[in-house]
């Protein structure tokens, strides 16, 4: 085939419409099931209507289904981002397409990223074909440099989890938790101290709690003034029943105890997010069941919160019970994530334990265990085959599944690549 | 008037090591300023057996031998007969490579902790400030400077930063603890200049502060204007030294750095991100007469490899970062590869205190990617791009950057295929000293501001 007509058939699977779940059998492969069945060589994995129906060593293979040899290849879940601003930013210096926070103090806690995602950014397919096909999409506490777009609030928002396929129902769940500020840059946001912060989380918490009991009272105006709006208010509701986590941004060791004692006052789910240096207090955090979302190449002093960040950090957690999840920060590389964990593997960490850290972990995390995370019946079939290990550099995601549909192995970035790999072609550029 | 131009030409010499000049007392020499006090530390003769050497001239030795004796490279090869007497290294399955060269990075300027009190990398007060040295700025005990080393990167180049067309003189160090800047710097090295391109400048005073540049166009008329200043300035000098004006220019630090670039004495490090920008910037060159040593953030390079191979302009090069701004947004995955293949001088850059610190897994991934697109590329090849490519932007290629008998023994032991995300450097060597050993922590330095902070409490040991 040309590649002019490479070009055009790439262009059409993009264009076309949602292509369907299909019946495929990878058959012969390395199955990494992250599920009870753990590593199953050899295996056959099933999918049918988007879901996943059998994974095993004597799965039959229907007539119908789409067979796929596998030999020599690995089998995993579809990554999953666990912090991410896919969808809400596209360039994150052009501020008319950076929609991951708010100028002013119109919201907190209410401020929603999922009315604001884009599924068609040119984010999804550069990161799914490279096996990332889950997000959680979070809203953004940053203090921006000056001219810049926007300026963070320390409890930034509701983050949603998406899907990176084809489909307008790429909001897997929306408010799958909430994200705050602690630490130095919740200090900054508070007034300059650590304690105000703390405070200040505190009594959104307590107010929350109080408007939750005496709503009548608050609707014909005869309670006390909240710090918090109604809509932040509202939206507390959710972490103080336990039906999403507070995703706290945290990293020296005193600040996550801290963020600790406070989930225990309050009786609250917490996620650890950013912890460089959580191995120190690895036992509190274990025996609290508080997962950390960090990134593994997260090593330097580069605050004076991460003194004391190393490598080995997720492998000193894991090793000590506690749930870790990925996640680098970088969106638009959040195809890297399998590189930061082969790091964390090199550094310690068990590699099953550092594929469940891209996998069943931020799953669990985030409340759609039941749906993602493990090649296990009935789970979505968000499936990838890798021409080897999925951590390895030179190794890539030879076909990505994500709820059955193989999505087109195709970005932006490989139609750029395609046009300028010659450049003696007789026409510019611009008509290949 | 005469003894003062020789101090500012001093100056000038300063990054290759400054002669004698005029002193107080007669008879008596001042040290030369701002010069390499640089000395290798000790080290003994080494010979390294049964490795697989990418030597960084494309070349792979399997079941190679390396010698290194008084801090150079005497001898590499397959099957070579070790002198006796030499302390020995095993290397079966392990690789040995070049150390390895970041030409742009900014530990020690911008380091480690990243607060304001330590944040010295742009001199954001004027679209140039050419005058400006980033050597007056590094701070040896950044802790980066140590990670880079554990990445088995034994040279790199601090800049400037990108706010300011020119942003100042950059320096270029042997990843050696010490105490001051000098005692790092590369001895011989170049300085360099750097420059920047696009949306920073014009971000950043258009912008931010509604003066000139506001443009891309303003940023043109800006080096166009500040290189006829120089010419003029050098035309000046040069009428006063014949006797054909009887007053000198004013000292002019500034001018004094471009006219060192217009000499051949400084390296252009030009940061530039889009196709166009580049060809502009060859013109902008080739009309003030100056070579553009090369482009860093160079995320377009793919498009123009062809006019970057004619010109011989390196391409510094991220293998994946994107995104983060327009001029950033046409990554692609095989930009190195296609830059190489092109035939023009490729290099994989970090800009990042982490990035350094795995810039050989980063020239992995941009291998990989051009292999499933069909470009034909080894890691032998892929070498290149992290040692003497680097080496040859900085003008220090026939002192280091690959492995051939007379070079600096700047060396990496990695204890495995340094393309494979689990592999690590074992041992570094710089001019023939063991500086980092994984396995010997009296042999992993600690910078300054690391010691005593964390783990006096009794809390577990780093």
């Amino acid at each position: 085939m040309s590649r002019a007509a490479h070009l055009a058939a790439a262009l059409l699977t993009l264009l076309a419409p949602a292509a369907q779940a299909e019946t495929v059998a990878i058959v012969g492969g390395r199955l990494h099931t992250l599920g009870e069945a753990g590593k199953i060589d050899n295996g056959t994995l099933l999918m049918r209507d988007g879901h996943i129906v059998a994974a095993g060593r004597d799965v039959p293979v229907p007539e119908d289904a789409r067979r796929i040899e596998a030999a020599g290849k690995v089998i995993t879940p579809g990554l999953f981002d666990a912090h991410s601003y896919i969808g809400i930013i596209e360039i994150s210096l052009v501020a008319e397409t950076n929609d991951s926070a708010q100028i002013g103090n119109h919201f907190a806690a209410a401020f929603d990223v999922a009315d604001a995602v884009n599924p068609r950014s040119s984010l999804i397919p550069v990161n799914r074909i490279e096996g990332v096909t889950r997000v959680a999409s979070a809203p953004v506490s940053v203090i921006p440099p000056p001219g810049t777009f926007a300026r963070g609030q320390m409890i930034s928002g509701r983050g949603a989890v998406i899907h990176l396929g084809s489909g307008d129902d790429y909001l897997v769940r929306r408010g799958a938790a909430i994200f705050a500020e602690l630490g130095e840059h919740g200090a900054l946001l508070a007034g300059g101290s650590r304690a105000a912060a703390l405070t200040r989380l505190s009594e959104a918490l307590e107010d929350a709690k109080d408007f939750a009991r005496n709503r009548a009272s608050f609707e014909s105006n005869e309670r006390r003034a909240y710090a918090i709006g109604r809509l932040d208010l509202e939206a507390l509701q959710d972490v103080l029943d336990k039906d999403v986590p507070l995703v706290l941004h945290v990293n020296r060791a005193s600040d996550i105890s801290a963020a600790l004692r406070l989930a225990g006052r309050h009786d609250i789910e917490i996620v650890v997010r950013g912890g460089a240096e959580a191995w120190l207090v690895a036992a509190e955090l274990a025996a609290a069941r508080v997962p950390v979302v960090l990134n593994p190449l997260d090593n330097l002093p580069a605050r004076f919160e991460t003194l004391a960040a190393t490598l080995e950090n997720a492998a000193r957690l894991h090793r000590a019970g506690v749930m870790v999840a990925f996640a680098s920060g970088d969106s638009h590389n959040a195809r890297n994530l399998k590189q930061a964990a082969g790091n964390a593997v090199a550094h310690g960490m068990p590699h099953e334990a550092a594929l469940a850290a891209l996998t069943i972990n931020p799953a669990r995390i985030y409340g759609i265990e039941d749906s993602f995370g493990t090649l296990e019946a009935g789970k979505d079939a968000d499936v990838v085959i890798w021409s080897g290990d999925p951590l390895e550099l030179a190794t890539f995601a030879e076909q990505v599944f994500i709820r059955g549909i193989a999505v087109p192995m195709v970005s932006r970035a490989t139609l750029l690549r395609d046009r300028y790999l010659d450049l003696d072609a007789e026409l510019p550029a611009a008509y290949r | 008037m005469a003894r003062s131009r020789a101090f500012i030409g001093c100056l000038l010499a300063a990054a290759a090591g400054c002669g004698q000049q005029a002193v107080d007392k007669p008879g008596e020499e001042a040290p030369p300023l701002y010069a390499s006090t640089y000395e290798p530390l000790p080290g003994e003769p080494v010979v390294i057996e049964n490795a697989t050497i990418l030597t960084g001239v494309g070349e792979r030795i399997d079941d190679g031998v390396l010698i290194m004796r008084g801090g150079r490279i005497e001898a590499v090869g397959a099957g070579l007969e070790a002198p006796a007497g030499l302390a020995r290294i095993d290397a079966a399955g392990k690789w040995v490579t070049p150390g390895i060269i970041d030409n742009h990075s900014h530990l020690g300027v911008y380091p480690s902790p990243q607060v304001a009190a330590v944040a010295d990398g742009n001199e954001v007060s004027d679209p140039n400030t050419a005058q400006v040295w980033a050597e007056h700025a590094v701070w040896p005990q950044d802790p980066g400077f140590a990670a880079a080393l554990a990445g088995g990167v034994t040279t790199l180049q601090i800049l400037p930063g990108s706010a300011n067309l020119f942003g100042g003189r950059s320096v270029v160090v042997k990843n050696v603890p010490a105490r001051t800047v000098q005692e790092m710097k590369f001895p011989g090295a170049p300085h360099g200049l750097k420059m920047a391109c696009g949306e920073n400048p014009k971000r950043i005073y258009g912008v931010e502060r509604l003066v000139a540049p506001g443009t891309r166009m303003g940023n043109v008329a800006g080096y166009r204007q500040a290189w006829m200043k120089a010419k003029d300035y050098m035309a000046a000098q040069e009428a006063f030294d014949s006797g054909a004006a009887d007053e000198a220019p004013e000292h002019d630090l500034q001018l004094e750095t471009l006219a060192g670039v217009l000499r051949g004495e400084i390296l252009v490090h030009n940061h530039c991100y889009r196709a166009d920008e580049m060809a502009v910037m060859l013109d902008v060159a080739r009309e003030f007469g100056y070579r553009i040593a090369s482009f860093h953030h160079a995320v377009e390079a793919y498009k123009v490899a062809d006019l970057l191979a004619e010109s011989g302009t390196c391409a510094a090069m991220w293998a994946d970062w994107w995104g983060f701004k327009l001029e950033a947004f046409d990554a692609v995955r095989e930009n190195i590869a296609m830059v190489d293949k092109a035939g023009a001088c490729a290099i994989v850059h970090s800009d990042s205190d982490t990035g350094i610190q795995r810039l050989n897994q980063e020239a992995a991934k941009a291998m990989a990617a051009a292999q499933r697109s069909g470009i034909e590329v080894d890691r032998a090849g892929a070498m290149r791009w992290l040692s003497l490519n680097p080496a040859r932007s900085l003008g220090i290629d026939t002192q280091t950057g690959s492995l051939e008998a007379g070079k600096m023994a700047d060396v990496v032991v990695w204890d495995g295929d340094p393309f494979s995300v689990y592999t690590k450097a074992e041992k570094v060597f710089i001019d023939g000293a063991l500086v980092f050993d994984r396995a010997d922590t009296a042999r992993q330095p600690v910078s300054d501001f690391e010691l005593g902070l964390v783990s006096l409490d009794g809390g577990a040991p780093l």
